[in-house]
């Protein structure tokens, strides 16, 4: 039994409060959840106020996961606000083989400055331009979640597709436009992040 | 049937009381309660239950109101946290001297000073002496699972009992979960017939008299005896829960202790980072094991210290700090409950996780560490530790891995 080793793929958001980015880890284990998969989704929680630092994160995994504790070696780090790479050491600690996923409209190369020497693969998509052409505002935590799974390829995307489309119509049963401005969001995301070296 | 699903602690603890359909809810709706009553107040709205929800100012009156409502008869429910636990401190003893079986689910966090909203115990280990039995979880799945067998223990031997899981950790965590159907929790839990109640008819007795010197200390004896008579009917309820489950439960889970040299005793959700040290620690041939003690209230002294005297070393962590310049209060109490014993193991004190504090993987790797340096030397040396804190004595170990900044 204990043998068997549990491959984890462990995810780290890094947002500010108001974005979703607990909002989009929740969702990513949800969907996960729906493809099979055993799954974790925590946000950490601080003195919560609009526009502050958070942290969130997700575990999936093939066998259950046992691990209680923070993610501090992520296979993938999120990051839904590009002004947070100022004040927070994003890249901290992510794994040889990892990517870093930024919502910016700038490409991989030209953020590598700002990332303390991090030498990894970095992604690009413009979440916030995304968002406002599929949805007429800034919620970038749905194009995120999307370019997430392009990049990590943690769940099948076709399954990926039609499970958030039924959340969505689970969750706004009722406002077709939203529906279909999500789903734009997410697919538009993963047809246009831009993966670097 | 079991149904898959994936759902936060707090949302199993409500889904749970959804199947029971308890008559009545006391509840603080708004911090420092937790989303339990938020989540359960719409299963009332929605009619999907017929629960009385009595929404109060304060902490205070939601135990006030739990008292009323099963004194008089009714099953009577309620959540909070941390604060709100301390808010409810002079009813809790008046709950469990009446003895009324209130059903309490406990989202486990730190106590104010200074301000903190995370994960530690203090808030039911400050509650331990009131006479509440109290059950912990690792995970989701038995935060749900203990809550279903809450009221069959706690209704058979008329004492109120806390449900306890970890501030956020499994409270707001999502992961995935298994639910009985509707109809096998109303059977497992069945209905609620007092045998006394302050409107029978037949038999009008009063509740929460004023207890004179010469009666006062014969309620506290039979409280006494009620907590130790708790442990059998604790037994067949998680034996019986067992056979509809498959799922088995007792005072404590051993984890790889059959061979174990060393071992760690811990409550709650770092015991499944605990047991995944141990599976890496074992795969390096390491003989190391761990007790996960479910049930605090009562304390299971005899089995637990046969269960630690396995081994010639264990950890004992505690996420709570009593200030007893003794260690912590599961500390106290197992070490304690080895001292009649030959062949006791080292006893070792850590605090850890206070106020939200994260314990890892490799925190346990250090803990077993040490454990085996005890096993080697035969000198227990300092028995009141910390883990994963900045103190000058103990350096920055297992500190500077946590940190993104500052």
């Amino acid at each position: 039994m204990t043998d068997k080793i549990n491959r984890a793929v462990e995810i780290r958001w890094h947002g500010r409060g108001g974005q979703g980015a607990k909002t989009a880890c929740l969702m990513l284990a949800d969907v996960a959840f729906a493809s099979g998969k055993y799954v974790q989704g925590f946000p950490e929680y601080g003195p919560e106020r609009q526009g502050a630092p958070i942290t969130a994160y997700n575990r999936i995994t093939d066998a259950p996961c046992k691990v209680h504790s923070n993610i501090y070696t992520p296979d993938y780090v999120v990051v839904v606000d590009e002004t947070l790479l100022k004040s927070v050491d994003v890249a901290k600690g992510i794994k040889k083989e990892g990517s870093l996923i930024i919502n910016s409209r700038k490409s991989p190369e030209a953020l590598r400055p700002l990332l303390n020497g991090y030498k990894g693969k970095i992604c690009t998509v413009d979440a916030e331009r995304i968002s406002i052409e599929t949805l007429g505002k800034n919620f970038p935590n749905m194009p995120m979640l999307g370019a997430v799974v392009k990049v990590s390829k943690v769940i099948d995307q076709d399954r990926f597709i039609s499970d958030m489309r039924e959340s969505f119509e689970h969750k706004f049963a009722g406002k077709e436009s939203v529906i279909v401005g999500n789903m734009k969001a997410v697919v538009k995301a993963m047809e246009e992040v831009e993966v670097g070296e | 049937m079991a149904r898959k699903d994936r759902m936060s602690g707090n949302e199993a603890v409500a889904e749970a009381m959804r199947q029971i359909n308890p008559d009545v809810m006391g509840a603080f709706p708004i911090t420092p309660s937790t989303e339990i009553p938020q989540y359960f107040s719409k299963f009332i709205a929605d009619g999907k239950v017929d629960t009385e929800f009595v929404a109060v100012e304060s902490e205070h009156s939601a135990m006030s109101v739990c008292i009323g409502a099963s004194a008089a008869g009714a099953r009577a429910v309620t959540a909070t946290s941390s604060a709100g636990l301390a808010l409810m401190w002079e009813l809790l003893y008046v709950a469990a001297s009446s003895r009324l079986p209130i059903t309490m689910a406990v989202v486990n966090r730190a106590l104010t000073g200074p301000i903190n909203i995370n994960n530690d115990h203090s808030d039911s280990m400050g509650a331990r002496d009131s006479g509440w039995i109290q059950i912990y979880a690792e995970n989701n799945q038995e935060v749900y699972d203990n809550y279903i067998q809450a009221m069959p223990i706690s209704e058979a031997i008329r004492l109120p009992i806390m449900i306890c899981q970890d501030g956020f950790i499994t409270s707001h965590g999502v992961s995935n979960i298994e639910l009985l159907e509707d109809d096998e929790v109303k059977n497992f839990v069945s209905e609620y017939k007092p045998e006394n109640y302050l409107l029978k008819h037949e038999n009008p007795l009063a509740v929460g008299p004023y207890g004179t010197s010469p009666y006062y200390m014969e309620v506290k004896r039979a409280q006494a005896q009620a907590m130790k008579d708790s442990m059998p009917i604790i037994m067949d309820v998680a034996e019986r829960f067992e056979v509809l489950t498959g799922r088995k439960y007792g005072f404590f889970e051993e984890y790889m202790m059959d061979d174990a040299e060393v071992a760690i005793v811990i409550i709650g959700s770092s015991a499944g980072t605990g047991k995944e040290a141990v599976d890496r620690l074992r795969r390096e041939g390491k003989k190391v094991g761990l007790i996960k003690l479910r049930v605090f209230r009562p304390f299971p002294r005899i089995p637990l210290a046969e269960s630690m005297c396995k081994v010639k070393a264990v950890a004992i962590m505690d996420k709570a700090e009593s200030f007893s310049n003794s260690g912590g209060p599961l500390f106290n109490e197992a070490r304690n409950s080895l001292y009649d014993l030959e062949n006791k193991p080292y006893a070792i004190n850590y605090i850890y996780g206070l106020g939200g504090r994260d314990i890892t993987v490799e925190d346990f790797y250090e803990i077993y560490n040490d454990l085996f340096i005890i096993y080697d030397t035969n000198k227990p040396g300092d028995v009141y530790r910390y883990v994963g804190v900045r103190d000058s004595r103990y350096g920055e170990r297992g500190f500077d891995h946590k940190k993104y900044d500052d």
